[in-house]
């Protein structure tokens, strides 16, 4: 099977506390530490997955700029056996669509049985996957959770749904997928492997190498734009404890007297 | 302004919480616009959802098909498209099923899309303005998003309040015949409902549930060592279950379980929405993590910015020392 994982470099949430920038607007970005977009991994890692057992290839593929490479490679690292940069001065502010739309005169290149994407990014939007499969005109599925390849050119998979249960489908391919955390452990990349990776040529393909007229992505194209961030409302708010550990133990402890936590 | 529908989910024949909130939504997005609901699916059950719609919406648009019966997102996009006028703002609650459903919706549609949208603050000629969150709710965003030529909005459960004013009894319009049979090549086979665990933490009191901050698996032991001292459980959010490291009947969550204890002890858990969506009950929540920007401080009833670590073991120290006289007292009486 031919797979295609749509992969993001993005802020990692885990490592960093996101702080606005002093001038208001965006975001402080000069201490972000910037990774592979933590759901992207399982996608690839559920790609080779599939590849060894049925055969085929796996080529990882980002929209961005030079420095949206080390993605590739890391994902190649992990097995993947080409990458893709897709970058092009006019995709700059892209929304989702616009994406979706750089994306599908991508695979529009080439010829994929099946196309993965990480659930979602940072944005939360989960949305570039859907798009995509609509203007292939592609079958998709969200919140993947399984995936096991039939004879008869489908899938059965497995989407997450709410409270715990699964939602088992049959799907035709091709289809675009979104993979949902948890469905593999997606492998260890160790810096030899990073290394290995480091020399292998990654072409890169702009908007004329995609037969991309104007105005299906970019800036002007963009049916929805971010303004600026702003702190979230408080809420109610926490009270928040102050004084050393031992102190504030104390007042746990009193509250959870009073509000029957000690069973 | 363009018209604007909102999708209504349901279930056994009792429509989602989200109905009235995406009423609420409309009302915020364009008060001289009635909202239509659109419902879709089959038999008495479906009856059963418009009926009881007819207090919060003037108009209820029934779409009645056998293929319908379960929700199958390629499905309903076809019906939707069917009865839809283009141009339309259409409310998808950004669930499970609306992931699924809204952005090839707004594909098909020509429309724009803003997905997980927590508030609306009016419009700018065509641009409509609306509020999201990224970062896992660390921060918020103002998105602007032209309608012009129609939008799909996803709407995030529980964002907006719904409100009490009832408009005239609604009317329930059988859109059936414009949509027909659709046809799907993705194909629903069934529900497996999830697996129950070693405990129930929907039973429980009092919960240590732990995050992204415990770190190691070998740290769950620490969780496991305060939950014994507190007579408490452990439960978690879902990095530990993606980690393999909890077993996902211990999954507070939308995708999880929904709990109801009296107190929720919230250790090295940022506090997504969906991890919110699964306490209900009004606990009295203390949230424990290092990054005093977490979201969960804006939920909980107090706060403590350190490393749970820590912090939990300090605690359980604590608990120890004072629970010990009274266990012994209540042996006694045994």
């Amino acid at each position: 099977m031919e797979i295609l994982v749509c992969v993001k470099r993005a802020p990692d949430t885990s490592e960093n506390e996101i702080q606005l920038a002093a001038a208001g607007g965006d975001i402080e970005r000069d201490d972000l530490v910037y990774s592979v977009n933590e759901p992207d991994n399982y996608a690839v890692e559920e790609a080779l997955q599939i590849v060894a057992r049925t055969g085929g290839s796996v080529t990882v593929a980002t929209v961005g700029g030079e420095e949206d490479e080390e993605v590739l490679r890391r994902e190649m690292a992990m097995g993947a056996n080409r990458g893709v940069l897709i970058s092009d001065d006019g995709f700059t502010g892209s929304d989702g669509r616009g994406t979706a739309a750089i994306l599908k005169s991508f695979v529009e290149t080439g010829r994929y049985d099946l196309i993965l994407t990480g659930v979602q990014a940072e944005d939360g939007c989960a949305q570039v996957g859907g798009m995509l499969a609509a203007m292939l005109d592609y079958p998709f599925a969200s919140l993947v959770t399984s995936i096991e390849v039939l004879q008869n050119g489908k899938l059965k998979i497995a989407r997450e749904i709410e409270g715990g249960s699964k939602e088992i489908n049959h799907i035709d391919l091709p289809c675009v997928l979104s993979i949902q955390t948890g469905i593999n452990e997606p492998r260890y990349v160790g810096m030899r492997g990073i290394r290995q990776i480091a020399s292998v040529p990654i072409p890169t393909l702009g908007a004329s190498d995609l037969g991309m007229d104007g105005g299906a992505a970019g800036r002007a194209a963009a049916k929805v734009r971010r303004v600026d961030y702003f702190t979230p409302p408080e809420g109610k708010g926490a009270k928040i404890l102050t004084g050393s550990r031992e102190e504030i133990v104390d007042q746990v402890m009193e509250l959870l007297k009073a509000e029957g936590g000690l069973n | 302004m363009s018209r604007i529908f909102a999708y209504i989910l349901h279930k056994g024949g009792v429509a989602d919480d989200s109905a009235a909130e995406l009423a609420a939504a409309a009302r915020k997005i364009d008060r001289a616009q009635p909202c239509t609901a659109v419902v879709t699916g089959w038999g008495a059950d479906l009856d059963k959802v418009c009926e009881s719609l007819r207090g919060a919406y003037p108009e209820i648009w029934k779409i009645a098909a056998g293929p319908l019966a379960y929700p199958n997102a390629e499905l309903v996009r076809q019906a939707l498209l069917a009865v839809i006028p283009a141009g339309s703002v259409v409310l998808v609650p950004h669930s499970h099923f609306g992931v699924d459903l809204s952005p090839g919706l707004s594909i098909k549609m020509n429309a724009a899309y803003v997905p997980d949208v927590v508030d609306v603050e009016g419009a700018e000629g065509s641009w409509l303005k609306t509020v999201r969150q990224e970062f896992g709710g660390q921060v918020s965003a103002h998105v602007h998003c032209d309608i012009s030529a129609g939008a799909v909005l996803n709407i995030r459960p529980g964002a907006f309040r719904a409100e009490g004013d009832a408009p005239a009894e609604g009317r329930v319009v059988d859109k059936s015949a414009q949509v027909g049979a659709p046809t799907a090549r993705r194909q629903y086979v069934e529900t497996i409902a999830a697996e129950a665990g070693d405990v129930d933490i929907t039973r429980e009191q009092a919960l240590v549930s732990i995050g992204r901050g415990i770190g190691e698996e070998e740290n769950i032991a620490i969780a496991e060592d305060l939950a014994e001292a507190l007579g408490a459980v452990v439960s978690c959010s879902r990095p530990v279950v993606d980690a393999k490291w909890m077993d996902k009947s211990r999954q507070v969550g939308s995708s999880g379980c929904t709990v109801r204890p009296k107190v929720y002890m919230a250790c090295g858990i940022s506090g997504s929405f969906q991890h919110l969506a699964g306490i209900k009950g009004n606990p009295f929540i203390v949230a424990v993590n290092k990054n005093p920007k977490a979201p969960i401080f804006r939920v909980a009833n107090v706060g403590i910015v350190d490393d749970i670590l820590e912090f939990m073991p300090a605690l359980a120290k604590r608990v120890r020392k004072e629970s010990v006289p009274a266990k012994t007292k209540g042996a006694a009486h045994d």
